[in-house]
Formats: structure tokens, sequence, C-alpha cells
């Protein structure tokens, strides 16, 4: 273990004690040494008092998921001491607080345990237990920036610029970092094996975390109406929403704001105002987690049926129920691809990672502005909550939204009589009008029978026309949703079929397979009902492992039932116990069904 | 149910208003509730309400959610754009197309069933958000369209006509709005066209949420004797608290008020609206007095209909959140989008 760049740092403290910042300072200063990182949060469901940890993965290689060991683990909780030390891999290293006595029967042979009086040097130096607590935090920094060598003028320069308004804070936090600094230095042999050096590769990226992103999009689609009911892990998609729109969407002249921000009562109302807004011309949205979704799904219906557009995040997070709210997991595939009683099925898009949750974002408002119809873009804790290394965003000037086939008041003019539900242009999309436009362009919006004519209906066949153009428009779905992501290797019948999350740990599993000699195709889908291309690439395959998070398979149905690929072709490969996926999850499955073959 | 559209011919020399339109440009397809139903009447009220207010109709959105009240929007001005919606959800519908476009006139047609039992919540947090609409609530105290079980307005004592005497205790909307902090809260009875369409014009001018519960006897199930809600108990138990008269701002007050008796307010667009108060220590401005007025009232087992409270000084939604006053529809999406200049800068946050 004496790689360069590449260690895993886990740090175990206690929620709602500052080490969220402390871990920002950590991740952030490897980050600008030009070292691609990877920082996964697990935390409770809770506000303060129970363990919480922060994994950091410094990875040169620049992979996106977390490592299946951990090399240095900072053992802040005493709660949690002993599984913290037993998850350590033979050869890691082990750092505590040594202020107070710790039991022998903890000790572990096959590691290297490292104590610092943390407390002790903190309550020397501060005042106020508050203020104690939080240094306390910021001083496990610095041991670790001596153990792995992190340059301390990064560190610094972080600080100066974090603390900007508040200069008193940038001494006390520096003083902190030399307090556990100066102690490794003089008691460690610094630093250790796994140590970090500067490089280039970080250069044009950014770390952030995908609800921010999402966010984010919302505003540079244009998105005036967000409505929403708080649920953990989709609440800093609105708070990212308003803090955008606080910065870029005043008025400059009365201070107005130019976006409508409604807290709704539950995820009905949310979905209700979402639905309103859409309706009568604004692009509106809701972000919400698995439980907001079984109850929008009356809604999400109606929006189906009398083709409203409507944008909705859906951050996973474990179910069935409340399930783990704090952990991650794909398992609202089908509850989305089907949301809603009668004969439904929605547009869904499922971004990778935060940079993909910007513009999936935007792209969102215009598949739902162009299909009339609700769209949700499913991404989980992991990629909502956790902090990314991505490419900068980007804009291009020349966007202007898609807003579909929406009639202005020249144009309704100009017919002779304006029906709502004719399929004019022959792709199962039919025109709409908007209120206060022309008094010619009014109808009636209805989730009860209609005809093509926008009239209520009990006529068999009039009902049957309407709902089987709606298949003709999911055709025309299918065409226009983002295309999957394809990679070939040279040697292979058999592929990895995935999304989402998992994306990271797969690429990671093909290339540590391929230096085992082999070579899987993979093929990451980003969005359902399955454009042509998943299906060819499909096709070209002997077998197919679909890797996805959830324990019954809800991607590899999908397939079947919206692609019609046979069953036995495609091997569930699931991952389901609410932490992230990583590589080695998906190698010792493959070798496990490859050995599998072999025997048989 | 079926779908009747209505013949478009009228009288030549029917009435016009100021946008020279008639009566029958107001209305909708042809109703296909019961005969006499209370709710064909409220109907009648809204179209010369809004008739004689002048509305475009293609500025008025009509929303509801399920039931027989919820059918009613397609009874009346066929060139608005209408909505019905999900059951008790009518109030989220409104929000959010008010939030998207501030211009418009906003009708909401619901029941007793849609607004105080599934809708509840809903019903709250409109008012909470002082959402500028015109509520009606056509209250019958049963369920029509699942044949005549109670409805949570349903009084103590009242007998359905297959069942024993209700026994719960009612939620009355009047009370439970001027408790919420509703704006405008009024009551009438779709037996009193002459009150209600005052009643209807003050709720759909008021900047704010208008709450108007309408007394709208359903004749199958619930119009017979033992019934606290039949046309003929309503009758009897009628108390106008006070007469209301609504003004446009281009009208004189030609009427003669006797000085101390009349209180007139004005609304936001200058119009006003003129009590004349029935009981001589009624306040409609005041959230206290009406609420125990209310309170005595029930006791007392009388209905008292009229405009009981007004608040003209709270803002509305886009108000209370500082909404710019242009409909957020219509800011071109050039004002919406920071650009890629600022997202360039935006990144140096994120390192």
């Amino acid at each position: 273990m004496s790689k360069v760049n590449d260690v895993v740092i886990k740090v175990a403290t206690v929620n709602g004690t500052g080490s969220a910042s402390a871990n920002g300072l950590l991740m952030k200063s490897i980050f600008r040494m030009g070292i691609p990182v990877v920082g996964k949060n697990f935390f409770p469901s809770n506000i303060q008092g129970l363990p919480t940890w922060y994994e950091v993965r410094v990875t040169g290689d620049g992979h996106q998921s977390r490592a299946d060991r951990i090399d240095v683990m900072i053992a802040m909780n005493a709660q949690t001491y002993e599984r913290d030390m037993a998850e350590v891999t033979p050869g890691g290293w082990l750092i505590y607080d040594s202020t107070w006595p710790r039991s022998k029967l903890l000790d572990r042979k096959d590691i290297t345990v490292l104590g610092i009086p943390l407390s002790r040097m903190c309550n020397e130096r501060f005042d106020g237990v508050r203020a104690r607590i939080l240094m306390k935090n910021i001083a496990y920094v610095g041991a670790i920036a001596a153990l792995l060598d992190i340059d301390l003028d990064v560190i610094k320069t972080l600080l100066e610029q974090t603390f900007a308004s508040k200069k008193h804070l940038v001494a006390s936090n520096l003083e902190a970092i030399m307090l556990g600094y100066n102690y490794a230095q003089e008691q460690f042999d610094c630093p250790l094996p796994p140590r970090l050096e500067a490089m280039d590769k970080t250069k044009g990226h950014i770390i952030v975390d995908g609800n921010t992103a999402a966010g984010l999009g919302c505003v540079y689609a244009g998105a005036t109406v967000g409505a929403w009911y708080p649920i953990t892990p989709s609440t800093s998609v609105m708070d990212a929403y308003k803090s955008f729109c606080k910065q870029y969407r005043m008025d400059e002249e009365t201070d107005g704001k130019k976006f409508c921000i409604i807290q709704a009562e539950d995820e009905l109302a949310a979905i209700g105002v979402v639905l309103g807004a859409s309706w009568n011309g604004a692009r509106a949205f809701t972000p919400t987690s698995g439980p907001g979704i079984s109850l929008m799904s009356e809604f999400i219906g109606f929006a189906y049926y009398a083709e409203l557009p409507a944008v909705i995040f859906d951050i996973q997070r474990t179910g069935p129920s409340t399930g783990m709210p704090t952990r991650t997991q794909q398992c609202d595939l089908m509850s989305c691809a089907y949301a809603s009683h009668g004969d439904t099925k929605h547009v869904l898009l499922f971004p990778a990672n935060p940079e993909e949750c910007f513009y999936m974002a935007v792209n969102a408002f215009d598949l739902a502005d162009r299909l009339q119809t609700p769209v949700m873009v499913l991404s989980d804790i992991d990629i909502g909550m956790n902090d990314w290394m991505c490419p900068d965003l980007k804009w291009d000037e020349n966007y202007q939204p898609d807003r579909g086939k929406v009639l202005n008041a020249e144009q309704i003019e100009s017919m002779e009589k304006f029906y709502r539900y004719l399929d004019v242009d022959g792709d199962g999309i039919p025109y709409r009008t908007l209120p206060g436009e022309h008094p010619k362009g009014a109808f009636f919006t209805r989730g009860s029978g209609h005809n093509k004519y926008g009239g209520y209906t009990e006529d068999s066949h009039e009902y049957q026309e309407v709902v089987d153009r709606l298949l003709v428009k999911w055709e025309t779905a299918r065409k226009i949703v983002p295309e999957p992501e394809i990679a070939y290797s040279k040697f292979n019948k058999t592929a990895i079929v995935s999304l989402g999350s998992c994306d990271g740990a797969v690429k990671e599993a093909l290339s540590i397979l391929e230096e085992k000699n082999i070579g899987l195709n993979y093929c990451r889908i980003k969005a359902f009902p399955f454009g042509d291309a998943v299906r060819d690439f499909i096709d070209q395959h002997d077998e197919i492992y679909v890797v996805e998070q959830n324990r019954d398979a809800q991607l590899r149905s999908l397939l079947m039932l919206d692609a019609g690929i046979p069953q036995t072709k495609i091997q569930p490969m699931l991952h389901y116990n609410g932490m992230p996926l990583d590589a080695s999850f998906v190698v010792d499955s493959v070798l496990a069904e490859i050995a599998k073959g072999r025997a048989a | 149910m079926s779908y009747i559209a209505k013949p478009n011919v009228s009288h030549p020399k029917a009435p016009k208003n100021e946008l020279g339109l008639t009566e029958r440009d107001y209305e909708g397809v042809v109703s296909t509730l019961c005969a006499g139903c209370g709710h064909d009447s409220v109907t009648a009220a809204i179209i010369q309400a809004v008739f004689e207010l002048g509305i475009e109709p293609y500025k008025m959105c009509k929303i509801s959610g399920i039931g027989c009240s919820s059918k009613t929007p397609a009874y009346f001005a066929s060139q608005s754009h209408g909505f019905n919606s999900v059951h008790g959800r009518m109030p989220s519908v409104t929000t959010g197309a008010n939030a998207a476009n501030s211009a418009l006139t906003y009708i909401g047609v619901s029941g007793d069933g849609d607004s105080l039992s599934i809708g509840m919540g809903q019903f709250a947090h409109v008012i909470r958000r002082n959402l500028d609409m015109c509520y009606v609530i056509e209250n019958n105290g049963v369920y029509g369209l699942t044949k005549g079980q109670y409805s949570a307005t349903a009084d103590v004592g009242t007998v359905g006509k297959k069942g024993p005497a209700n026994k719960q205790m009612p939620i009355d909307p009047v009370s439970t709005a001027i408790g919420l902090g509703a704006t405008y809260i009024a009551r009438g009875f779709s037996g009193a066209k002459e009150q209600l369409v005052p009643l209807i014009k003050g709720a759909i001018m008021h900047k704010g949420f208008a709450l108007l519960d309408v007394i709208s006897p359903c004749v199958t199930f619930n119009d017979h004797e033992g019934s606290t809600k039949s046309y003929a108990h309503t009758r009897e138990h009628y108390h106008r608290v006070i007469k209301t008269d609504f003004v446009r701002p281009s009208e004189e007050i030609v009427a003669a008020y006797e000085a101390g008796d009349t209180m007139p307010i004005k609304l936001h667009d200058g119009s006003k609206i003129v009590f004349r108060r029935v009981d001589k220590d009624y306040d409609p401005t005041s959230r206290a007095a009406a609420f125990s007025y209310l309170r005595d009232s029930v006791n007392a087992g009388e209905i008292i209909t009229g405009l009981l409270y007004i608040d003209e000084e709270t803002g509305d939604m886009h108000d209370l959140s500082g909404s710019v006053s242009e409909p957020l529809s219509k800011i071109p999406y050039e004002e919406l989008n920071p650009g890629a200049d600022q997202l360039a800068s935006l990144m140096d946050q994120y390192r």
C-alpha cells in the first residue's frame, strides 16, 4: 500500500458536530492539488447525535465510484469505534482521539493505530463548547494533511476563501489545522506510504452534487414555478433552485422575483401546482423521492391522459415504505414507469452523475413540453447528495426552449375551430392552447373520458381512439429520448447493461475485468422508453448482465416489458443494501457468472 | 352522462355587456344534473355575475375537482379554459395556474365532499396562501354520484333518505375559513339568486381568497323531510345577516342607504362592496365578531347568509412571496436564463 494518489480515507464522526465542513475542506484541498477525488457521505436520518461517516477516495486514475476498502480511518466517534476499527483494510491506519484511554481489547495487530489528543489540544486552545467540538474536527484535517502530505498553502487559501466575510474564523480554523498538523509531524513518520502528490487532472472540473446541478438546470431551462413538499433526499434540489433564483432571477428595478416557489402541504398538492402552472404556460417542476411518487400517482396519471407537461425529479432512496431515507437505491423504476391506475406509462430519464443532472434537467423540460406528458428524472441519493468531480458545466447560448406544439393567438385566429386532441401531424402529439391567449382557444381539460375533440365521452370508439393515439405518442417519445452510452470491447458476445449511478462502478469494473482478459461490452441506458439503439445492442449479444440497485431487477423487467427482451437472455446483477455500488461487486458477480457458465 | 351542446342562437334584443356579449355567450353545454338541482341555479348566478362584470371569457379559468358540483364548470363559460382535475385537488391546480399567470380570473367550483373530506387539506392550505380566486362550494350535505351517503357538512340529526340520522359533527366551511384566515367569506343559498350574484361578483373582484359557501339542495338524495339541507329547511332557517351590493367603479351609488347602516368597502380595482346591515351590531371587518356571531347562529339553528367577513388589506400569494407583477408565464426566456458567462463564472465556486 505505497501507491501515490490512491487512498481511501473514512471519517467517523457524530452528526451535527460540523464535520461536514471539515470533510468538505479535506475533499477540496485534494481536488485543488489536481488529484481526482470522490466523496461519499453516509449519514443517519437524524439531526444531531447519531453516527455519520464520510468517505474520501483519492483516485489518481479518476474513478467515479467508491472503493471497497478503507486505508485510513479517522475514528472520532467512540460509539462506533469498534466497528470502524474492524472496517480498516489490513495494512491500513487508524487515527483516534487519544485524549481518553482506549481499551486494549480494541487493538488490531494488522493495522497501525495512531493516537492524537485532538480534544485535549482543542480544549486547551479554544473557548466554548461549540467551538471546541467544531475545531476538533478541523484539527483532524490538519493531521491528515501531515500524514498524507496535503499542501498546507492550498488549505490556507481555501479557508481564506470560505471565510472571506468572517475573517476571524480564518485564524481560528488555521490554528486548529496546525494543531493536528504539527502533532502528526512531531509524533509520526510523515507522510505515510499512501501519500499524495500534486497532479494536473482536475483542471476544467468542479466538485458538485447532483441536486445542486439539477436545481441549476431548472433555472437555465427557464422554469418559473417550483412546487414541493420537503423530503429527504430531494430537498437540496429546491434549496439550490431557490438560491440560484435569488442570484439570477430578481428584477433589478422592482426587486420582484421572476420565479414562484410553493412549499405545498403534501406531494399531492405539489404535483397539482405543477400541473396547474404548466397548463397555464409556465415551466414547472417538483423534486421528490419515492414516497412522494406514490402520493403523486393519481395526478401523474391525470397528466398522462389529459396531456400536460410536468417535470418530476425523483431522488431515489431505499424502500419499501419509509425504508432507509438516507441510503441509496434505484428502486422506483417500476413505480415511476407505470405510475397511476389505468393504462399509463411515462418517460423517464436516468442521469449518471451531477453533470447529467444539469443537462437532463433542461432536456426533461423540453421533452415534457414537446410530448405534453410528465417526464421524471430518476436520480438517487448517491448522485444527488454526494460530491462528484465533473467537467465544468457549459451553456450553449443558442439554446432555445422547445415549448412544443403550443398555438399562439395568431395561429388560433387563423383556424376555423380549435380541437385539443387531434393528431394533426401523425406523431401522436396534439396541439394545445393556453388560457388567456385567444377567445377561440378554449377547451376543457379533464381526466374523464374524452374524444379527440376534447369533449366528454362515454363512447367506446371515441375513448379508444384517444388512448390508441397516446401509444403513437409513446413511439414518438422512444425516438426522441436520449440515446444510450455504448462502449464495445473487442472480444465478447456478453455485455453489461446498466443505468444511472451504477456507471462509475461498472466502468471501473470493466477495466479491472479487461486486465483479466475478460472484455465485456457496455450499454448505459439513459431513458425510458428504450430506443432502437438499446434493442439493437441487446440483439447483438448472447448474454446480458443487467446491473442495477434494487432487489427485484426492475430495469430488467422494463427491458422485458418495453423492449420485448427474452427473460433468459438477461441475467440480473443486483446490489441493494443501500450503499453506493462499488466495482468489486460487479467484478465478483461477473466472475461468478462466468464460473457458472464454465461449470455448466 | 352525455354531452349536449346548446344551439348557438340568442334573442336579437338580448342585453349586451360592455364587451358586446350577451348572457348566452357566458353559457356552457346543457347541464346533465338532476332537474331542480341547486347547482344549476349556482351556475346561472355565476353566468349572470361574470356577464355583468364584463369579464372576457377567455381570460377566465374554471377549475374543479370531482363530484356533481365539479361537473358544473362545463355548464358555464364555454369560451373559458376549464380544468376538471382530480378529487379534492382543485385548490392546488388553481394555485399553480395562478402562480404561472396572475392576470387571469380564477373560479374554482367544488362541493362539500370535494372540499371538506378528501380535499380538506388543500382547502385549508389554499386559504393560508390567500390565493387570488373565487372558491365556490356547492354544499348539499350528501354524496350524489355515489347515491346519497352523508358528507362532512351533514348536520347532527339530519336524516338521510335511506339511513339513520347523522351523529357526527359537521364541518362548517364558513367557520373553518374564518379560523384559517380567509379574506372574503360569504354564504348564500342557491334558491336566492339576487343575493348570490353580488356575492359572486365581490368574490371574483376581491384580491385574495374568496370563499362562497352556497347551500345548494340535492333534489334526489337530500330534499326530504328531516333533512337540514332541503329547500324547505333552508328557506325556513335562512337568515340574511347582511345585504350586500356590488358596485363597479364606473357606477354611481344610486340606492338610498340610511346613514350608519351602510358600509362601503373599496376593492383593489376601485369597485365597492356596499353592506347594509340587517343585524345592527354585525361588523363584517372583524374576524372575531364574525366568528362569534356564526357560533351563536349555529346554536340558534339559523343559517346566516351574506358577506360575513372581508379583509382587503392582506396581500395575495404573489404579494406574500414577492413575485414580479408580470405574469411569470409571459416573461421572455432571455430574462430567465442567466447565460453562458454567468455559468462559467459560477463554476469557480465549485473548485
